[in-house]
């Protein structure tokens, strides 16, 4: 039967309400591209999605309509996916003496006391 | 714009689903959701884990998309340039929180043709209440503020969650939501502030939805073993009957604000408990229409089958051999 939509473009498609498709298959996918967007200048861009799509400028199409909706917005970078190089979760101990080493930490100089001990001692003599 | 997940739940099953877990991963990994951390797609997760998450992040992106498809009936014909304007900026949002969500779930391993394929040939589920039509303007605005203002109950909820790719796309999803919650109580009330005819209109509109928005949360929760399981490692952020209840309890009162009556004379707020009485919506028509037999089913599959004909020789065209999918990162 065809179908008779409330929606005059449905019902003009003539749509046969028991069509079956086949199933798509694998190789239709496309690649993903990651998207990382900047939203003022002098601010880092910061990576906020993915999109699939065929190619870079249709990546950017995509990132565009899908992340710049609403706000500012002034500039795109698009990353093929498969181009990142990433660490593994497991392996973030190599992120953990990093937290320790506090000779690489301003807030781990405290000149002050020696000043203030030295200046009392010589005030005093 | 979407409900409750339809999570099966066998309390049976339960000891043999965790049986086969290593016990010191599982360990690893209760304690690090116990601790408010997030789980990243490519972490140890128990099975059961990654195969709700999946099924509940496919059927929100489904949702999503069908759930275009009654409001977009009305783009062609609706009140004023700018009223035409928003509706399609709205549709295109819902698409959009698809392909948030479809990439989400991607991360769990299930390929987006897949879940397309599972929703054309009827295997996923989507939110109910998107298989009826909308007969009049007015049920277009109803839908845009009551339905979305469900949603955005559940997925402020779901956002707190524990799989930190869907809670980014939630995040995302609930800031663009609130457009349409405005959008849409905007247009219910300039018609219930309108002439006799536009508050009928409005009336009416809200009198058939009301059984659809009471089904969106889903059945009331049989307590269980496993949704415990899946509440500790927050999966599922609240009960069905929760939701319901903080859906009812800011929405009713700014629907009577309005002089609009709900066709359910028991519903009140017991002042006593701060509980919502109401009567329990006909749970056979929600197993009907869920099942394939509501008025719209057939319709919407249809038009989505026919999307994905009428693009596949674009989609065919610009593909190119030498392309290698890889899942997304995050």
């Amino acid at each position: 039967m065809k179908i008779n939509s409330l929606d005059p473009r449905i019902s003009r498609a003539e749509l046969d309400d028991e069509s079956k498709i086949g199933e798509l298959q694998g190789s239709e996918h496309f690649q993903t591209y990651e998207v990382f967007q900047q939203i003022k200048r002098g601010t880092h861009h910061q990576h906020v999605g993915n999109v699939h799509a065929p190619n870079a400028e249709m990546a950017m199409l995509f990132a565009k309509e899908q992340y710049c909706r609403r706000g500012a917005a002034v500039n795109l970078w698009v990353v093929k996916t498969a181009d990142v190089f990433v660490t593994e979760y497991q392996d973030a101990d190599i992120f953990e003496t990093t937290e320790d080493k506090l000779y690489r930490d301003p807030n781990s100089y405290k000149v002050m006391d020696r000043i203030n001990a030295f200046k009392a001692r010589t005030n005093n003599a | 714009m979407y409900g409750n997940a339809y999570i099966e739940t066998d309390g049976s099953k339960v000891h043999s689903i965790l049986a086969d877990e290593d016990p010191i991963k599982l360990a690893e990994f209760e304690a690090r959701i116990a601790a408010g951390d997030k789980i990243e797609p490519k972490d140890w997760m128990p099975k059961e884990y990654r195969k709700q998450l999946v099924r509940m992040i496919e059927q929100h992106a489904h949702s999503e998309i069908i759930g275009a498809l009654p409001e977009g009936t009305w783009i062609t014909r609706a009140p004023g340039f700018r009223r035409k304007l928003a509706l399609m900026a709205k549709v295109q949002d819902e698409v959009g929180h698809a392909q948030l969500l479809y990439s989400a779930a991607e991360t769990l391993g299930k390929s987006r043709e897949d879940m397309v394929n599972d929703l054309i040939n009827g295997k996923s589920k989507y939110s109910n209440v998107f298989n009826y039509p909308a007969p009049t303007w007015a049920d277009s605005a109803v839908i845009a503020w009551l339905i979305d203002a469900g949603a955005i109950v559940n997925q402020l909820a779901n956002s707190k969650g524990s799989y930190g790719p869907y809670c980014r796309a939630l995040d995302r999803i609930c800031a663009e939501e609130s457009f349409h919650l405005k959008y849409g109580h905007d247009n219910v009330v300039f018609l219930a502030t309108g002439t006799p005819l536009q508050r009928q209109m409005v009336q009416e509109a809200l009198n058939r939805w009301w059984e659809p928005i009471m089904h969106f949360f889903g059945p009331p929760d049989k307590a269980s073993q496993h949704s415990e399981i899946l509440m500790r490692w927050k999966v599922k952020m609240g009960s069905n009957d929760s939701m319901r209840q903080t859906f009812l309890n800011m929405y009713v009162p700014k629907i009577w604000d309005l002089g609009l009556t709900l066709p359910d004379p028991n519903l009140r707020k017991n002042e006593e408990t701060g509980q919502w009485e109401y009567s329990e919506p006909n749970w056979d028509t929600f197993k009907q229409v869920i099942n394939g037999n509501g008025p719209c089913n057939k319709e919407r599959l249809a038009v989505r089958r026919m999307a994905e004909e009428k693009g596949r020789w674009v989609r065919k065209a610009l593909l190119s051999k030498s392309d290698e999918y890889v899942t997304p990162l995050a």
